[in-house]
This record gives C-alpha cells, structure tokens and sequence, in this order.
C-alpha cells in the first residue's frame, strides 16, 4: 500500500504547471488527491512526477452570475456545501453533491479532480454532462473548452491531455421554476453508487415537459444522457403512465458493466426504479 | 524534501520522500502513534487528522502537501493530565472496545462538534458513516458525541447557530 517513489513540484502559477506538465509525460497532476492517492496506493499509477496546485491561486472560486456557475477546479465538495447561494443558483448540484464520499473526503476532494479522475460512478461528471456543462484547460499550448458531453470518453479516461489542467466547470444557468431530480443507489452511505440519475424538465404553460434532460451515472461506462427518455417526455404532461414508460425506456437505454457488486439485468432494473422515484419527485416539488 | 508544519502546536521539520503520507510521517517519522493506518486507501477513518481545522484521512495526503499546515492529532486533543469531554464521554458511553478506530471517531467527531455544536444525531450518524468501528455497533459512539456537544457549546458561545 506504499505508492512507488515520485518526484513532488508545488509551483506557484499554472503556467510553471502546465510546463512541468508538458516536460514529462510521465508526470500528473494533484490537487486534493482524493482519487490519485489509492491509484498511487495499489500502484495503479506510477507517476514520475507529482505537479500538486495547492499553491495555484485563482482556481478556488466559486462564481454565481446571469452566465451561470462557475465552479473552479480546486473548489471542494465541502465549499459546493456550504455555498448557501447554490440552493437557488443550482439545487440540482447541491443534492447530487450531497452523495459524494464521506465527511473527510469531502473536505479535500475537488471539482477538477473528480473531472479528470472520470469513475463512472461519480456524482459531477453525471451533472456535468446532464446539464450541458463546459469543461475548461489550460495546457502548455494553450486554453480550450470542451462540452462535457465529448469530454468522458470511457472509465478513467477523458479528452484531457497530459500536460493539461482542468481550470474550470461552467453550468449554464438554472431556471427558476424547473422541475429536478437527483437520485442514487449505494450499498452503503459514501459509497460509489452502483446506478444514479440526474434529472431535469422544464415545463410550458399547459404543463407539458419541455428541454428534458436525463442522465445515468453507476450503471454506464461513462456518464452520458439517456436521448430516447428524453424524447419521450418533451411535448408531454409527466403523469402516472409516462412516468412508468419512461422509466421502461431508461432501463432499455443503459449498457451497464457487470461486476462483483451487480449484474447488468440488476443495474438496468435500478436505473428504472432510480428514474421512476426521481421523475415522481420533480412532478411533485417545483424548484426549491 | 524538508517539509515544516506545526503539529499540536509545536513545529516541527521532517526530511521525507515525496511518496510517504501524512500517516506514516507522524508515526514514523514524529513517533506520534496516536493516529492509526487501518486500510490506507481511504475508506476506514482511522487515520483523520484535523488539518487546518479540517478533518481530512491521513493516508490520502502527503506529508509534504502539509508545508506550512497546522496538523492536530488525537494526542493534540488532550494534555496528559485530563481526559476532553469528548473522550470522558467515550469512556461513559462505552464508546469503544479495542481501541483501533477511536483516535480518528475522536478527531471527526472534535472537527465536527468545533463547527457544529449543535449537530443532531442524524448528522453525526452521517458524518460518523466515514469511519469505520467493528466492535461497538456505534450506539455508543454516537450517544457520546451526542453528549459531548454541551462542553462545544461553552467553548464557543455562538457557535452553530445562525
């Protein structure tokens, strides 16, 4: 359980990061460490080099305007919980944010890390892509954004090149009255969840769903949005029947892995009940 | 790599690997035995440490990401001469058998009750699920911090509330 032996860097700029970065590709990135440290704990990653943000100012901010919010990458799952101003701003991540890890993980475990650690089972990547969010980062070369949807590639695995660092997570912004949803299913509190959906419909002045979108996390190789529940909902009222197809349609939809934990036949009818439980849930109860 | 850090209030300087965790620095290194390693890889609680005033696994942090941190242990809690509070109601309650997980129940349980006095018994429960016991149930676990709460109330008037 002792981590093979690395170089450590704490530079004090993300360029002098981004070129530790871009010098050896064997290097990574540490910023809370919460998912890097078991990786170096059963050596499932042996870096060279260790290039740790703790002293990168600037990436702790969590920004709340007409654009949206803004979550830095070093902001922690403790801040996202404290953040009185989020329970309007977005109430969808808040709730999901709720179901990460335990009490001292949440205390150093950070956006950016969770985003470029990728587990399928992780609980911001599935709000990420489920609301249309932007994944900043900066490299050696240079700044680009990719949508949150293209970013996930596979278990572990993201666009992110090595030499880049995640800079910061835009959620577009929330509308008032919108109907939502977070739900999960763990064997034990803190646990990765061996399925989770994020949800969310807005709805016309008949009371018919429009802009749905639902996403899986847990019983999914990445995280990615269920389309034909989607389509399902928009242009209709989300009563007792609809309800009961779409979660139908959800457990259609999910490719999920099999694993000590769960077979895929159990993982596909959890995405159901997960999907039924949560779109009850936003029927019932209008903002927050 | 020399790292410096205030470690119950001493400084204190250490000379480590970059690889080597806060756990093994203050066992092996401070000779501060009080923090146990169970699993090392973050799931059993009983390494926390309050870093900065922030209850965090000593196991997935760094002794050199400790530069210039302000790390409490369990021997932190307490002088030699008297037991806390806390620990007075750990002992009442019955709120341990062998012993191996207290150190990280007592350093969660101090973070938490410093912040919230206030705390209910779900909260605890839930702040508590991090730390693994396998002897006592947590019955008494959680009735002890429950009854601890009264002394974090005096020490900081105020506090928990709105």
């Amino acid at each position: 359980m002792k981590p093979a032996p690395f170089d450590y860097q704490a530079p004090a700029t993300l360029r002098e990061a981004t070129l530790l970065l871009a010098a050896d590709p064997e290097a990574t990135v540490i910023a809370g460490g919460q998912s890097l440290m078991p990786l170096l704990a059963f050596r499932l990653a042996a870096p060279s080099l260790l290039v740790d943000l703790r002293r990168v100012s600037g990436l702790g901010t969590i920004a709340i305007g007409d654009s949206g919010v803004r979550l830095g990458a070093r902001v922690r799952w403790r801040d996202i919980e404290d953040d009185r101003r989020l329970v309007t701003a977005h109430p969808l991540l808040r709730e999901a944010i709720g179901h990460v890890a335990h009490y001292q993980i949440r205390n150093r475990g950070t956006v950016g890390g969770s985003l470029a650690h990728a587990d399928p089972a992780a609980e911001l990547p599935g709000i990420a892509v489920t609301c249309d969010a932007e994944i900043s980062l900066a490299g050696a070369a240079g700044t680009r954004t990719i949508p949150a949807g293209e970013f996930f590639t596979g278990p572990l695995s993201t666009l992110r090149r090595p030499d880049e660092i995640i800079t910061e997570l835009h959620l577009p912004p929330w509308s008032r009255d919108r109907r939502w949803a977070f739900r999960e299913f763990a064997q034990r509190q803190g646990d990765f969840a061996l399925a989770g959906i994020v949800l969310f419909y807005d709805e016309d002045q008949d009371g018919r769903a429009r802009n749905a979108h639902v996403g899986v996390i847990g019983a999914c190789n990445r995280p990615h949005r269920l389309i034909e529940v989607e389509t399902l909902l928009n242009g209709h009222q989300v009563d007792d029947g609809l309800i009961r197809q779409a979660a139908a349609t959800a457990a259609q939809a999910v490719d999920p892995p099999e694993d000590l934990h769960a077979g895929a036949a159990y993982r596909r009818g959890l995405v159901a009940t997960l999907v039924e439980r949560g779109l009850r849930a936003a029927a019932q109860k209008r903002g927050r | 790599m020399r790292v410096n850090f205030q470690l119950n209030g001493d400084s204190v300087e250490v000379d480590v690997e970059p690889r080597m965790h806060l756990a093994d620095c203050l066992r092996d290194v401070l000779r501060q035995t009080g923090t146990h390693l169970g699993c090392e890889h973050g799931v059993c609680g009983a390494c926390t440490v309050i870093v900065d005033g922030d209850a965090v696994r000593a196991c997935l942090m760094l002794a050199v990401q400790a530069e210039g941190s302000t790390v409490v242990t369990v021997e932190g809690l307490s002088t030699e001469a008297a037991l806390t509070p806390l620990q007075t109601a750990f002992r009442k309650h019955h709120a341990l058998q062998c012993g191996f997980c207290t150190p990280g129940m007592l350093t969660t349980a101090h973070a938490l009750l410093t912040e919230e006095p206030d705390a209910d018994a779900d909260r605890i429960r839930s702040v508590l699920s991090g730390n693994l016991c396998r002897c006592t149930g947590y019955i008494g676990i959680v009735e002890a911090v429950l009854e601890a709460r009264a002394a974090y109330r005096k020490a900081a008037p105020g506090a928990g509330k709105p």
